[in-house]
């Protein structure tokens, strides 16, 4: 009952909007391939399954490899500047400006190192989009330990790793898990910008931007709607994981 | 055969080198088994790094510090004390049993051993029924209790106490007083007790250890002759008004220099 009452709000305006939608088209006689109906689009959700929904499968694939790939190699780098001050001080500004380049711009770059229509430069683009915000995370909850916790744990006679384990590393899974849920939506849209760019004739990115340009915008829409699915069913899964791991955080207290 | 002290404390001196400030100069202690020593004094006297030397968590710029006989270093490897700071510090992540528990498991208690020991610290300090709970679910009352049952889960001979209840209210603060009392002679540990308040001070200690700022020294030694068990009467005793005005005599005398907020503090 708690739960119809938390979610009513948000699906009243949800249906609110699309019958808003849905309404404009008609009253205004707004021309198709500015904006469809959300009836079509869901129809064209529904007929074009076969092309579609393998194609939202392809993509998704390739992003889940570009989140598994730059988060664990955020995670990875986070650590390594954590323990090792140095390191930080000397790559971090430089990781910070790889990341000012804008990724449409390394998009191109990633099809001729790893292949144009290979997934393999949608996932490196993919883990580009993911690694910093997940390193950058991962660093400042690395970073937060109690101070006090610290000195408890030495009081303790506890060993540097023991401090990590106990203490360093579970400050840094709420932090972490925020930039998860940042890194699963960035990863969704990195492979499908990676697609546009050239990809196999079965990936999502490609279909899109091929019905948009025989001006089949439904099936375009419907596109869109499918990517959106599985970016939430992505982000979906890190929520749920998070609530697996880090039952104590704030967030998910009663 | 003469009683060995717990903590000896000879010569110690601590200087930190930002601002060239002398926090500790030349402090000669002695703690016999079983004392409830407070440390009292103003901000700046040097009372909770003189703990911390105690507890090797700093170390001391000149002089020798050995508990238990051993040198700080190796008393606190060896598990020779349990601390208590002003925050709980609990850890968020595990339950209130679990965190009574930290020092066992870094002990290498197993499982049974552990759980039999934090059952009966949640019984030593009331919070029966609250083993499954997270620390954030208690009041600030409670898990000090928390952090008092996992600094005492292994029994250590020494317990150190950094302004424990400086963060409660005075009720609150009143009841663990007594509480505590309970539990130490239960226990028949050693206290170390920080603290800047000298009523406090006075009903909890044996001895209460007078310090005085810049350079932090040993103004004096008040003896605490109040009979135990002690209640909520003894702080109405004439006696116990006897002991707090000389202990606040000697932090006047020592401390003519005292800043006035400082003078405010100590009441």
């Amino acid at each position: 009952m708690k739960r119809v009452r938390e979610w009513a709000p948000a699906l009243v305006v949800f249906v609110a909007v699309i019958g808003a939608w849905q309404g404009a088209i008609a009253v205004f006689h707004i021309q198709q391939f500015l904006l469809p109906k959300p009836s079509d689009i869901i129809k064209a959700f529904w007929t074009e399954r076969h092309t579609l929904w393998p194609a939202g499968w392809y993509t998704f694939k390739e992003a889940l490899g570009g989140f598994a790939i730059g988060s664990a190699l955020g995670v990875v780098f986070a650590t390594v500047v954590a323990r090792f001050r140095s390191v930080g001080t000397a790559i971090m500004p430089i990781a910070i400006a790889a990341n000012a380049v804008p990724i449409i711009a390394f998009a191109p770059i990633a099809g001729a190192w790893f292949g144009e229509v290979s997934p393999h430069s949608k996932m490196a683009i993919a883990a580009v989009l993911c690694f910093l915000p997940v390193t950058v995370n991962t660093l400042r909850g690395l970073q937060s330990a109690n101070p006090r916790q610290i000195e408890l744990m030495r009081s303790y006679a506890a060993s540097e790793i023991t401090i990590w384990r106990r203490v360093r590393v579970p400050t840094a899974l709420p932090f972490l898990f925020t930039a998860l849920k940042v890194a699963s939506v960035l990863a969704m849209i990195g492979a499908i910008v990676g697609e546009y760019f050239g990809g196999a004739f079965n990936a999502l990115g490609v279909l899109i931007n091929s019905d948009a340009q025989i001006f089949d915008f439904v099936t375009a829409w419907a596109g869109i709607l499918v990517a959106s699915l599985l970016g939430l069913a992505l982000y979906g899964a890190v929520v749920g994981t998070e609530r697996l791991v880090v039952r104590w955080a704030p967030d998910t207290r009663e | 055969m003469s009683i060995h002290p717990v903590v000896q404390v000879h010569g110690v001196t601590k200087t930190f080198a930002q601002g060239n400030v002398t926090a500790l100069e030349t402090i000669e202690l002695d703690l016999l088994p079983g004392e409830f020593v407070s440390l009292i004094g103003p901000s700046g006297c040097g009372k909770s790094t003189l703990l911390r030397i105690i507890g090797d968590l700093t170390p001391p710029t000149s002089g020798t510090v050995t508990v238990n006989g051993k040198t700080a270093k190796q008393a606190r490897t060896d598990g020779d004390y349990g601390i208590v700071f002003q925050d709980s510090v609990l850890f968020d992540w595990r339950t209130v049993a679990k965190n009574i528990g930290l020092p066992l498991e870094m002990l290498g208690w197993d499982r049974e051993k552990r759980r039999a020991r934090v059952d009966q610290m949640l019984d030593l300090v009331e919070l029966r029924g609250f083993a499954d709970h997270h620390p954030w679910q208690l009041s600030g009352g409670m898990q000090q209790r928390v952090s008092i049952a996992r600094a005492l889960s292994f029994e250590p001979a020494l317990l150190l106490m950094d302004e424990p209840f400086g963060a409660l209210d005075e009720m609150t603060r009143e009841r663990l007083n007594l509480e505590l009392l309970s539990i130490w002679q239960q226990l028949g540990s050693t206290v170390v007790f920080v603290t800047h308040s000298i009523s406090e001070a006075v009903f909890l200690s044996t001895r209460v250890v007078v310090m005085s700022p810049r350079p932090g020294r040993i103004a004096g030694f008040v003896d605490i002759d109040l009979p135990f068990p002690r209640t909520v009467d003894t702080r109405e005793d004439p006696h116990f008004f006897e002991l707090v005005t000389q202990v606040r005599e000697l932090l006047r005398r020592r401390g003519e220099h005292l800043l006035p907020e400082e003078e405010a503090e100590l009441l």
